[in-house]
């Protein structure tokens, strides 16, 4: 079947696309986004039943090979010490993510040249800036201004409260010297734009019943849908067609019934996240693409990178936030930046985590074998469950072209599209990188009098940043897509999502992810007389 | 690997035991068992996708303890739930957790952590502000942010 041709077609309602799309908006062209999901409902969100953390074992895991929804793929990531993380539906992976809202450093932008590593990303910081601050307006951040080891954000909101858990991990932090400061996230501390402020749930991570962390789905998209842009969901995307001259046609996708469908259009904007980004390409097979589309590099799908996790946790004497915060509250940068007597080169943000409610701490307990079985199991209970500090390193990872995704060649999805398979290996440095993390996370945590500390070496569930295969640059032989997101192989198809970082800096990537997506946006908006020159 | 949708009644009874083992009832802090009517009536209520897994694990422990493990003495039971625990992967490790989360949501269990009976939201819970002052040795220490070149 084939539908009435539109200007701009996104694909993909996360993070990136709602963002582009609403940019995009005071255009008046016609944009239409297909999202494989649907709109959330948060009257199911797990926060609003008894069983709110059974929940998160199942239908509201992180993983998509765990939840199987039928907005779901799956992912073969058998081959990788970490496993992809994501949500599908309005939203994204937004829906589903802690909030935590650091920005890429400016130095992150030069790594090449401070550093000798990777490569210099196209564009600086500073061109970012303003989409930085636009998009903080948007989601509704809240934090503190005046980090001196961050770069200057202007949060609209107050911090979140320090809590039970905050001043024990200032207190450690104190004690060494090291730096730390409340983090800006995008949990809302006050009524903002509609939104109810946070209530403490706790559960954040699942979906936030209250509707106080920011999701596309609560922020972008009705100021989107407002301005005229149309959302269709439940259509999966198949492939991209191009036409003779080489420039996308348009795309065909399943809709709600299942029925295949053609969707012409001027401009496609991808905005699938680091994984499905390159899937997309990869299935986009034509005479004139016979390697996948955009993939004139041999890059698509390459140089994925991920940010092992280190995390390091232990209990303390004193009682902590558990479920009754936001999961994070802290960050610190001491250890960002390069220090080559470190053994490694670049470094590692921190985020500090406030605790776990009785299920996640009975069960991980019970894994990592502090919990018993038989009749002490109540008493050692007592003593870990509301008592739970943690320190998560987010290790830069490098790019290295044999970390990638590509095609399974058995595997697929329920309309039969071939499902990505991921092949990684954490690096030399980054895991020299891990093991340092790792002491310095003992060590704050020992200061703070915590026993039982267990690690994490990597959060094996802790794919959640999704980067670098369809990477940016001005060499179209190093690169996918150009300086300001349009692919050098096809004229009119442009990349909004985390698969164009550079390289991955050493903090959560959404709020860079959004801010490249509206700069993308606003270089289209400036070049439409000559789009497709 | 079992793919039946619900339990046979002497997987139930292996259930039943081999979750009074992992919880045992206890009257110092007056809560049940995980072998309890109530825990094990919610557990067989929920399993749901964790059904096979769950069957899977209680097949492999009717395999090493070769009858009821309720009949074996303690310590051959004790050995046999060491060795379930230790070669039983993902399976036994799904089994332990569908007992743990069904267990830490018994209004008894709550009830004797002092923790409330309800769902989050829409109720929430209060944070204390904390201790702000903690911050003035950072903002006195400062720092400087590494420039984009060198």
């Amino acid at each position: 079947m084939k539908n009435d041709p539109v200007d701009v077609l996104i694909i993909g309602a996360g993070a990136s696309g709602a963002a582009v799309a609403w940019s995009l908006a005071d255009t008046r062209m016609h944009i239409l986004c297909l999202d494989q999901g649907g709109w959330m409902n948060p009257a199911e969100y797990p926060s609003t039943g008894r069983d709110w953390e059974a929940k998160f074992y199942g239908d509201w895991s992180t993983s998509p090979n765990i939840r199987r929804r039928p907005e779901d793929y799956p992912v073969n990531d058998d081959n990788s010490p970490i496993k992809v993380v994501n949500f599908n539906g309005v939203g994204g992976s937004t829906v589903m993510y802690t909030a935590h809202w650091p920005r890429l450093h400016p130095s992150d932008f030069k790594v090449k040249t401070l550093d000798g590593v990777a490569d210099d990303w196209p564009i600086d910081y500073d061109a970012l800036t303003p989409f930085f601050e636009e998009n903080d307006r948007m989601m509704g951040v809240s934090g503190l201004s005046g980090d001196p080891l961050s770069p200057l954000s202007h949060p609209p909101m107050p911090p979140q409260p320090l809590g039970l858990s905050g001043p024990l991990v200032g207190k450690a932090m104190n004690k060494l010297g090291w730096h730390w400061w409340p983090s800006d996230t995008t949990v809302a501390t006050t009524d903002y734009e509609g939104r109810a402020r946070c209530i403490n749930l706790g559960h954040c991570t699942p979906a936030c019943a209250q509707g106080a962390k920011a999701s596309t789905d609560i922020t972008y998209w009705p100021h989107a849908i407002r301005a005229g842009v149309e959302l269709k969901t439940h259509c999966r995307v198949r492939e991209i067609l191009t036409n003779e001259q080489g420039m996308a046609s348009g795309v065909v996708y399943y809709d709600k019934d299942g029925v295949e469908q053609f969707q012409p259009a001027e401009v496609v904007i991808i905005a699938c996240n680091g994984v499905g980004t390159p899937r997309l390409l990869l299935n986009s097979v034509s005479g004139k693409f016979p390697n996948g589309l955009a993939n004139s590099s041999g890059l698509v799908g390459k140089n994925l990178m991920f940010h092992p996790y280190a995390q390091v946790y232990g209990f303390v004497k004193e009682p902590t936030d558990s479920n009754r915060a936001p999961p994070t509250c802290l960050w610190s940068k001491e250890f960002y930046d390069t220090d080559l007597s470190r053994g490694f080169v670049r470094g590692y943000g921190i985020q500090f985590g406030r605790g776990a409610g009785p299920v996640f701490e009975a069960v991980s307990s019970e894994q990592k074998g502090i919990l018993p079985w038989g009749a002490d199991h109540h008493r050692v209970f007592r003593k870990l469950n509301g008592h739970r500090l943690a320190v998560s390193a987010i290790c830069e990872d490098l790019p290295e072209e044999h970390n990638r995704v590509t095609l399974d060649p058995v595997l697929k999805d329920s309309h039969g599209i071939p499902a990505p398979r991921i092949d990684y290996t954490i690096s030399a440095n980054s895991r020299k990188m891990m093991d340092h993390a790792l002491a310095r996370g003992r060590e704050v945590l020992e200061v703070a009098g915590a026993t039982d500390i267990c690690i994490n070496d990597p959060i094996p569930w802790g794919g959640w940043h999704l980067l670098g295969t369809a990477r940016m640059g001005t060499d179209p032989s190093r690169s996918v897509v150009n300086e300001w997101g349009r692919s050098h192989d096809v004229k009119n198809l442009f990349i909004v999502d985390g698969s164009i970082f550079v390289t991955s800096g050493g903090v959560n990537p959404t709020s860079t992810i959004q801010a490249l997506a509206l700069y993308i946006a606003d270089q289209m908006k400036q070049r439409l007389a000559n789009l497709f020159d | 690997m079992s793919d039946t949708k619900e339990l046979t009644a002497a997987q139930r009874a292996d259930l039943r035991s081999i979750a009074a083992m992992i919880i045992p009832e206890s009257s110092e802090y007056k809560v049940p068992g995980a072998d309890d009517p109530a825990v094990q009536a919610d557990i067989l209520a929920t399993l749901g996708r964790d059904t096979a897994l769950v069957a899977q694990a209680l097949d492999h422990l009717a395999r090493l303890a070769g009858k009821p493990l309720a009949e074996l003495d303690e310590a051959r039971r004790d050995a046999v739930a060491k060795e379930f625990r230790a070669s039983g992967g993902a399976a036994a490790s799904t089994l332990i957790r569908v007992v743990l989360q069904c267990y830490y949501r018994d209004d008894r269990v709550l009830r004797s952590l002092g923790l409330e009976l309800r769902a989050p939201f829409p109720k929430g819970h209060v944070l204390p502000e904390g201790d702000w002052s903690l911050l003035d040795p950072v903002k006195a220490r400062g720092g400087t942010l590494r420039g984009a070149s060198r």
